[in-house]
């Protein structure tokens, strides 16, 4: 567990140091949700209507800004190397790393998101279930996001086969995320799609360090 | 005896078999310099030794344990290329991490070891201000508080000045005197004593 809190603290470390690399996907989040109201109606009804597709949707693209970093720096400057020899379990060091992904781009979308579902009309109970659904869905993510930054990992440019690999897998996530929300809107039993996000979590938490951990074996060899 | 047993390794990186069939032991106290061309597989074959990498063929053993075993990685201290460390830190942050990855770094002391390779007064100092032969340093402080008893060193004096250099051989021969091991591939001319050669 300690090289659990040590990786944890070494990744939130260098992030705060170096602000521009998680500070640029969130704005790329707050800019273009608040650019939608301009683009296409500063009607409420309109704008409540698609607010929850515009908010997830613009969270997946925000996290698949971020997942590129996730691996690329620390795989170009050799401490990857040090940390798949490590006679420490690698899977949980993955993990400290994804969850570090999670708190610096998941968790202040969360924080943000009450903010930007008001700017676009969200009535209060649609946002407090928008929040839970980000609550429950973005460490899956960040979890799923992590399998394909490691089986990229070195592959020079590789945003967009990074996209092509996760966005299928992040599908299911944004349906019942957005029914989730759209359903609350019109006081409509949400407890499935909640469910289903609960259980997508719970099989990421269980399985994706240990792919991830299988996938980066095989990019570093 | 604890020794280093290399058996019919073979290599190949997409079409071009780099080696094949390749086998030496090394027992505790040898240095061996891996020489060779450019893309001849020098640091192929030291990632394989370090267990990073599988070869096509072909086993490593020391002390009866196999490469990629747990054992054999806390037996082992790999400094690739790369100097492995984060930009972001400072010389002891990253030490401090990189000896985490390690338990057979016992009790550090990151100051000392930081002292022997000429960086005293650099513990602070973030890593992306520091020269690339100064980071190499940090890197190679590593060495001084290392208990692995293999060292796999891939290239490292590159970078390093001729004051580095003799800090560095020094260290490796006084690891072999203690009954360690070291295999290290470089294109520069050393003075190590007793020096095993193979070339690729």
């Amino acid at each position: 567990m300690n090289i659990f809190l040590t990786t944890l603290t070494r990744d939130l470390k260098m992030a705060f140091r170096n602000p521009s690399s998680f500070l640029n996907p969130l704005m790329f989040f707050v800019i273009s949700i608040s650019l939608f109201p301009i683009a296409i109606s500063p009607d409420a009804e309109t704008l409540s209507n698609i607010a929850p597709g515009i908010i997830w949707v613009i969270t997946m693209l925000s996290v698949l800004l971020s997942l590129n970093s996730l691996f690329h720096y620390d795989y170009d400057n050799g401490v990857l190397e040090q940390v798949v020899i490590s006679h420490q379990p690698l899977s949980l060091i993955l993990l400290a790393k994804t969850t570090a992904h999670w708190i610096l781009t998941g968790l202040p979308i969360i924080v943000l998101s009450p903010l930007l579902g008001m700017a676009l009309f969200l009535d209060s109970n649609s946002i407090y279930i928008l929040i839970l659904t980000l609550c429950l869905a973005t460490p899956c993510l960040s979890l799923i996001g992590s399998i394909g930054a490691s089986l990229v990992v070195s592959i020079k440019n590789s945003g967009m086969l990074l996209s092509l690999l996760i966005l299928p897998l992040y599908i299911p996530i944004l349906i019942f995320a957005t029914s989730a929300v759209s359903q609350s809107q019109f006081g409509l039993p949400i407890n499935g799609q909640l469910y289903f996000l609960g259980s997508i979590l719970i099989v990421s938490l269980m399985t994706a360090p240990f792919v991830s951990a299988i996938a980066l074996k095989i990019s570093m060899e | 005896m604890s020794k280093l047993t290399v058996n019919n390794l073979s290599c190949q990186r997409g079409y071009n078999l780099l080696f094949e069939n390749l086998s030496f032991n090394l027992n505790p106290g040898e240095i061996l310099r891996i020489s060779g061309q450019n893309g001849s597989g020098k640091t192929s074959l030291l990632k394989i030794i370090s267990g990073l990498n599988s070869p096509e063929s072909g086993s490593i053993t020391y002390n009866q344990s196999k490469a990629n075993s747990e054992k054999y990685q806390l037996e082992t201290l790999y400094l690739g290329h790369y100097a492995s460390l984060s930009s972001e830190l400072s010389c002891i942050e990253n030490l401090e991490y990189l000896a985490n990855l390690s338990t057979e770094i016992v009790s550090p002391d990151f100051h000392k070891a930081l002292r022997e390779v000429g960086l005293k007064n650099y513990e602070n100092e973030l890593v992306g201000q520091l020269s690339a032969g100064q980071k190499r340093r940090v890197a190679l402080s590593l060495l001084f508080i290392s208990q692995s008893k293999v060292w796999l060193l891939d290239e490292p004096f590159t970078s390093l000045d001729s004051d580095g250099i003799k800090i560095i051989e020094s260290q490796i021969e006084k690891h072999c005197l203690k009954g360690g091991i070291c295999i290290l591939t470089t294109h520069q001319d050393s003075n190590i004593k007793n020096l095993r050669e193979i070339s690729l």
